[in-house]
């Protein structure tokens, strides 16, 4: 039972009372409704907008997030009324879902934004009404097809961590761009394409005579330049094609598909030249073969976009062509038969059979008009001029429609190409602009441990040194802050105002700066636009060395006689690092969230190494007593902070 | 008929026409104007045809077809047989039923059953009726429906409520009868709160 229509059941129920009288039995009870609510308003509060209705209406589909007992989640106690804070604008075609039973999508809205929406209020886009679902699917479409040019140029710049000789050779034919190999293969094959196709036509030119005999087409004066010329172009094309047949990673398909037929219909004429020179009879059709060289003009076409957009509209537009193709038949079949009764009459006409009317037919209605069949009489004038006149409208029906068919294939091929070009500048931008404010995170951080440091050596008056920054900033850096001290990494500081000193401890852990800078550098070049799960999961044997270098660092005992601000960072360190040493297993996890909340403090560099480096700050010997009051660690073999602190290092830590 | 556009009368009339409260009829309202899930053909012009009841029957007896029966029920409301149901009708019916005294109830139930209004049942009224009960039912019953169960049925009704035998059941046999039955009786209050 549809639960809507629960509005009418005590009609239903009431009307029950018509089979009383004939039922031969005593009636069951009724039910009892026990809490009988009566229907009452509901205050949908979505991003300050109020929408009401009642409870039923939301009722009627309990299988979603408004229809069920999910709502109380948003269920605001002091103003009595359910708060989401979502879009308002979609939360009306959502409402009125509920009113009317019937999803409507509104044209003006993102389709993607639109899908959250309805995923977060558990409602299924299929019961868009039919009103507005071939929009809603169209949309959709266009948008996965962005989304998987997205991800296929996304694939393609990845740097696949193993590829067969095989398969690196196959990206290379197919994507000329990859490799500086690849694209002196692509050039020099369409240079020779392009010789062998300006042979095929000078071969043909009259080259000048000889003494003593006719005019000779240059082919044969000079057969055996031309030979040799043809000889080192099939070559070229066949070892090319032989190359193409081994990298392919399915050689049944690729042998069926049309590129490798035109290669092959390309090259055979040479090879079957070859093996019947000899023979006369055959010579003839020897010299038909020669024709066939022409196809491989058609290899151009793995040079060219254009060339393959065109080669697809047609076969997409195959159905419209085949009417166009129907339509013109059937007109100059009639035209045809009409001219050649016209014109029979008159004396010497070119008219002699239907089939002879169809060149003049054809040469009409295309407009052509040759001239070399005209009509005589006044009938087939007047038919003639039909003829012409219809010719210009049936040719120009198809037409647009296969028009607009490339258009739209090529428009579309020519946004994924100036997407491509738009991400990786758009992408750079982004770039910058994060590591424009992970700077200032670092900035304020380095800041921040200066005047931690100023303070403790007692200089009040250079507190105030360095940027002001607003609440939100402080709270955003110290969210980061948190989070590297959740992790036991750190965010890298590259700023070379603070001197790195490598560590004058003996210490496996600690690297030169620079030289993990370096490393840092390469792998987020190579990671960066991949996801980040699969660069996580590739490096296992480090992360078990993380987790083991952090499980040695020591657990710093809170009791100590710090002033009040170290205090309280080492016991955040200390908590941090009592969680990384006991819970290995979730670092990964961990890291991934990471890498998720800060997408602009080069994330990758955390997956790959995971080292502390020193940063020195010229630190009071007010350190030094901090140092002396510590228990010894608790973990033998990790001399890792004790050392760094008797040096008057601050750790900083880092990846 | 989408196009008629009927309004009710006013709040107050119905109040004291009927026995529902002003609450009451607001929520009955609410549901007859916008019969949602069902097609919008009819309403919102205010008021309910045949196929509309048809649909609503068909939606809480899916196992059988309830169209005879809603026909039946059709007739039954629509008091001034213009073939339409306005929210009047409607609440007279269900005020009767739901608030009504029990002869008020009975005297709507042979109402029901006299399918052409002339006073009398007859058999073949009764007959009409039972098959249509029994079609709602549907073809998947356990017993499995015998051919001539309701003939039968009629019969144990007849001999039942006709006092006279003549082969017709007047409204006082119909009404009297009903008082007599223990379990008819019962069984009318059974709806008494359903809004």
């Amino acid at each position: 039972m549809a639960a809507g229509v629960a509005a009418w059941l005590p009609f239903a129920r009431a009307a029950a009372i018509g089979w009383m009288p004939v039922a031969n039995c005593p009636m069951p009870l009724a039910p009892a409704d026990k809490n009988k609510r009566q229907d009452e308003l509901i205050v949908l509060n979505v991003s300050g907008r109020r929408f009401q209705t009642w409870r039923t209406t939301l009722e009627r589909y309990p299988d979603t997030l408004l229809g069920s007992t999910e709502k109380e989640f948003f269920f605001n106690e002091d103003t009595k009324e359910y708060f989401f804070d979502r879009d308002p604008e979609v939360f009306r075609c959502v409402l009125n879902f509920y009113r009317t039973g019937k999803l409507h999508y509104p044209r003006y809205e993102c389709i993607s934004a639109y899908d959250d929406e309805l995923a977060f209020y558990g409602i299924l886009p299929e019961i868009i009404g039919d009103c507005c679902y071939e929009e809603y699917k169209d949309r959709k479409r266009e948008n996965a097809e962005r989304l998987m040019d997205d991800n296929d140029s996304e694939n393609n710049q990845e740097s696949m961590p193993s590829l067969s000789f095989r398969q690196t050779m196959w990206r290379a034919f197919e994507n000329p761009h990859t490799s500086t190999l690849a694209l002196v293969f692509y050039y020099v094959t369409g240079f020779f394409i392009a010789v062998s196709v300006i042979t095929n036509v000078v071969e043909t030119v009259p080259c000048g005579t000889v003494p003593g005999s006719k005019e000779l087409p240059c082919g044969e004066r000079y057969s055996v330049a031309f030979f040799c010329l043809d000889t080192a172009c099939v070559m070229i094309f066949t070892v090319e094609y032989l190359l193409r047949l081994f990298a392919a990673p399915s050689r049944y398909r690729f042998i069926r598909s049309v590129m490798s037929i035109i290669d092959v219909v390309a090259i055979m004429p040479y090879y079957i030249g070859l093996v019947m020179t000899n023979n006369e009879d055959v010579s003839g059709a020897f010299v038909t073969l020669r024709v066939f060289r022409v196809f491989r003009i058609f290899k151009f076409s793995r040079h060219s976009q254009g060339l393959r957009i065109l080669g697809y509209t047609l076969k997409s537009c195959a159905s419209e062509l085949g009417f166009l193709l129907f339509s013109l038949t059937m007109a100059i079949i009639i035209f045809a038969t009409v001219m050649f009764y016209a014109e029979k009459g008159s004396s010497a006409s070119k008219f002699t059979s239907i089939p002879a009317s169809f060149w003049y037919t054809i040469v009409t209605m295309t407009t052509l008009g040759y001239g070399d069949m005209v009509p005589k009489t006044i009938a087939g004038k007047i038919f003639g001029s039909i003829c012409s006149l219809s010719g210009v409208l049936v040719i120009a029906l198809p037409v647009p429609v296969i028009v607009s068919n490339f258009s739209r294939i090529y428009h579309q091929n020519q946004r994924a190409d100036k997407r491509r070009a738009q991400k990786k500048a758009r992408l750079a931008r982004i770039r910058v602009a994060k590591t424009g404010s992970s700077n200032a995170y670092l900035h304020s951080k380095r800041n921040g441990l200066l005047n931690e440091a100023l303070e403790l050596m007692g200089t009040p008056e250079e507190e105030h040194m360095g940027k002001t920054t607003s609440l939100i900033e402080s709270q955003h850096h110290h969210l980061l802050h948190c989070l590297e001290k959740t992790t036991g990494l750190s965010y890298l500081v590259d700023d070379p105002l603070l001197s790195v000193r490598t560590s004058t401890i003996k210490n496996h852990e600690f690297i030169d700066e620079q030289m993990f800078e370096q490393n840092c550098m390469e792998s987020s070049m190579q990671n960066y636009p991949s996801t980040r799960s699969p660069s996580l999961s590739s490096h296992p044997g480090l992360m078990t060395t993380c987790c083991s270098r952090r499980s040695k660092k020591t657990t710093h005992l809170p009791n100590s006689n710090l002033p009040a601000t170290r205090l309280r960072s080492m016991q955040e360190l200390s908590t941090i690092h009592i969680q990384g040493s006991e819970q290995p297993s979730l670092t990964t996890s961990r890291s991934s969230l990471n890498l998720k909340a800060d997408d602009g403090l080069r994330p990758n560099c955390k997956t790959s190494q995971i080292t502390t480096a020193i940063i020195s700050i010229p630190t009071p010997p007010a350190l030094t007593p901090e140092g002396e009051g510590r228990p010894p660690p608790a973990s033998p073999g990790s001399n890792t902070n004790i050392p760094a602190i008797a040096s008057n290092v601050v750790k900083v830590s880092a990846l | 008929m989408a196009t008629v556009r009927h309004r009710p009368e006013a709040l107050e009339l119905l109040e004291a026409q009927s026995k529902f409260t002003k609450k009451e009829l607001q929520i009955l309202y609410r549901g007859f104007k916008n019969p949602w899930p069902l097609s919008l053909r009819e309403c919102p012009s205010g008021v309910v045809n045949e196929d509309t009841f048809k649909e609503i029957y068909s939606q809480f007896f899916p196992q059988g077809d309830s169209t005879t029966y809603a026909h039946f029920l059709f007739n039954a409301f629509d008091t001034d047989h213009n073939g339409a149901v306005s929210f009047e009708d409607f609440i007279k019916g269900l005020s009767i039923l739901l608030r009504g005294t029990v002869q008020e109830k009975l005297n709507w139930a042979f109402n029901l059953y006299d399918i052409n209004k002339d006073g009398y049942i007859t058999k073949e009224e009764m007959l009409d009726i039972m098959k249509a009960i029994y079609d709602m039912m549907g073809k998947c019953t356990y017993p499995v429906l015998k051919e001539d169960a309701p003939r039968q049925h009629v019969e144990t009704f007849f001999q039942k409520m006709d006092k006279n035998k003549d082969g017709v059941v007047t409204i006082d046999e119909f009404i009297e009868s009903c008082q007599k039955d223990e379990n008819i009786m019962r069984s009318m209050q059974l709806f008494e709160n359903v809004i």
